[in-house]
């Protein structure tokens, strides 16, 4: 009885043991219906000692039977989860002891003779599986630590990445808001720059009205002469007519001067028609500079422009102005080859450098009304190369150092708001450059006076 | 009575010439033409006592109307020999500051353009007689 007896303190320590085990191997998640199996481990110890009790076998084998038992459905347990390396290790571990186990009950069923001759062997094989057990126990513990270990850090990682991901998803969402709002202000500026292509092509449209302003009194007061001729020699030709007549009726003809007054009359027609053509070239002219330019460059003749335009600028001025009066100087190099541009945007140019010239000299002479001869001069010269060279010179106010930066600048003015629309030199300046590859550069010295030079390729 | 008539308009001479052919025919007006300031003086230099009225246009490229006004003042208003010239004034700018301007300068008259030269015959017919 008290041998067999023995056989609880084994079931204990099976409980024991298992308890161990399903920590160590994490039994409940690895292999829960083995580790549910386990629990009932004392089952077969009960079951044996009940047996022994009942069929009187008293022996001090029935722990060391019990023991192998459990030793072998640890290992059976290991064997299944063979995959997780420290188990593979505790098998390993397990193996010789098992081995030693087995082979001395075993010896023990068979001969007790041969256990006592090899008690020596037996010992010292049983110590080694012992310490063989300790140790491979101590390796598979620091396995599991290490592969806890790694685990944790694989667990670590992964919720980093998660993280990475989760915070990627969250970047990817505001990158395609960004995205969004980006192409709706993108839609909104390229809506701005339309109107704001639409608002310069009006602006342009306005210079120009701007300009035909300023053209305006020029042009009434260049049409009023020519008309004044036809109205003046069409009713001096009646005249002349009345009086033929009344020479036909006479006996005594004159027949000298009824020539004189046919020649009168022939010369006074060919003025009529000079004049009322004069005038139809100035209509037209103005019409021309208000049209949209075509953009058609054809061969243009800059003295004769020149001339127009300057004469159109000073008529524009005096006729603001009644008591302005300037001394215009023309230098035309009767060489100057026709260049190809487009002749309503030169003509442009032109009037522009010339109300600007004319502008400061009328403000010198404000400042300096003695002694003072305002003059605009334009002079044009054909360059080797089959260029031409235009210089409109003014002996006006000169323009200071600071302006002079900024005087091809869009909307830059120096004249009164209302005045100026800032656009006048900005368009010239495209106009010669871009539009004719051309170059416009100015000279100037405060308080003596400006020069605009164009300059244009052949 | 010999005019001088200052215009850079060129025409201007045939213009006068067939409107007055009668009197310069008969010899009553005698004309003659300056197509700028700067050569109505040169003309005037050299025929100073000839020259009894000026007929001038405001607006001229150059010296202008007003400006030959004001140098004819300063060199003939000297007490004569020769009596000053009359200067009448033409110009297409009617306004009532040019007019005072030349009549301030020592203008006689002054006169619009389009010349309503029925008018300024009668103006010029006038001076002979008051000449004479």
């Amino acid at each position: 009885m008290n041998l067999n007896g023995s056989v609880f303190i084994s079931i204990l320590m099976a409980l024991f043991v298992v308890r161990a085990l399903r920590n160590f191997l994490d039994l409940p998640a690895r292999a829960p219906h083995l580790s549910r199996l386990l629990g009932y481990v004392w089952v077969p110890g009960v079951v044996l000692f009940v047996f022994s009790q009942i069929i009187g076998w008293k022996t001090d084998q029935l722990d060391e039977l019990y023991l192998l038992f459990l030793m072998s459905t640890i290992a059976l347990v290991l064997v299944r989860v063979q995959q997780y390396r420290p188990a593979r290790t505790l098998l390993l571990a397990l193996a010789p002891y098992l081995l030693y186990s087995f082979i001395e009950l075993v010896s023990t069923f068979i001969s007790l003779r041969l256990l006592k001759e090899y008690d020596d062997a037996f010992e010292n094989s049983k110590g080694f599986a012992f310490i063989w057990l300790f140790t491979f126990v101590l390796i598979a513990r620091n396995q599991k630590k290490h592969l806890d270990k790694e685990r944790l850090e694989r667990e670590t990682e992964e919720e980093a990445k998660r993280k990475i991901e989760a915070y990627n998803q969250e970047l990817e969402h505001l990158v395609t808001e960004r995205t969004a709002s980006l192409t709706l202000q993108t839609e909104e500026l390229r809506e701005a720059l339309k109107e704001l292509k639409v608002t310069q092509d009006q602006l342009i449209q306005s210079e120009k009205m701007a300009s035909l302003g300023e053209l305006t009194a020029g042009i009434a007061h260049e049409i009023q002469n020519p008309l004044n001729f036809v109205t003046n020699f069409s009713d001096v030709s009646t005249e002349l007519l009345t009086e033929l007549e009344e020479e036909q009726q006479r006996p005594d003809r004159d027949p000298g001067l009824e020539a004189e007054l046919l020649r009168d009359l022939r010369q006074n027609l060919t003025k009529i028609t000079h004049h009322g053509q004069r005038a139809a070239s100035i209509v037209r002219g103005m019409l021309e500079h208000s049209r949209a330019s075509t953009g058609e460059r054809q061969p243009t003749q800059l003295n004769l422009l020149a001339d127009e335009y300057l004469r159109l600028a000073y008529h524009g001025l005096r006729a603001k102005d009644k008591s302005f009066n300037a001394t215009l100087t023309t230098d035309f190099d009767p060489e100057l080859p026709p260049i190809e541009a487009v002749g309503q945007d030169l003509g442009r140019v032109l009037l522009n450098l010339f109300t600007n010239a004319f502008y400061a000299v009328q403000k010198r002479r404000q400042q300096q009304p003695e002694g003072y001869v305002p003059t605009v001069s334009v002079r044009t010269r054909a360059l080797p190369g089959g260029g031409v060279e235009v210089r409109v010179r003014d002996n006006g106010t000169g323009i200071p150092e600071a302006v002079r930066q900024k005087i091809f600048q869009p909307f830059f003015t120096t004249k009164p708001t209302g005045e100026g629309t800032g656009l006048g030199l900005s368009l010239s300046y495209d106009i010669i450059t871009k539009g004719h590859n051309g170059t416009l550069t100015l000279e100037t010295e405060e308080g003596k006076g400006t020069e605009f030079i164009i300059v244009l390729p052949a | 009575m010999k005019i001088l008539v200052v215009d850079d308009e060129a025409d201007v001479r045939a213009l006068f010439e067939q409107r007055f052919r009668r009197e310069i025919r008969s010899g009553v007006f005698s004309f003659s033409f300056a197509y700028s300031g700067e050569e109505a003086l040169e003309y005037l230099h050299a025929h100073a006592s000839e020259v009894v009225l000026i007929l001038s246009d405001i607006n001229m490229p150059g010296m202008s109307g007003l400006e030959l006004l004001r140098q004819i003042r300063q060199e003939y208003d000297a007490p004569p020999p020769p009596a000053p010239p009359q200067v009448m004034m033409i110009t297409a700018y009617g306004d009532e500051t040019s007019r005072q301007q030349a009549l301030e300068l020592g203008a006689n008259d002054f006169l619009t353009k389009p010349v309503d030269f029925s008018a300024l015959k009668e103006k010029l017919l006038h001076l002979t007689d008051h000449d004479n």
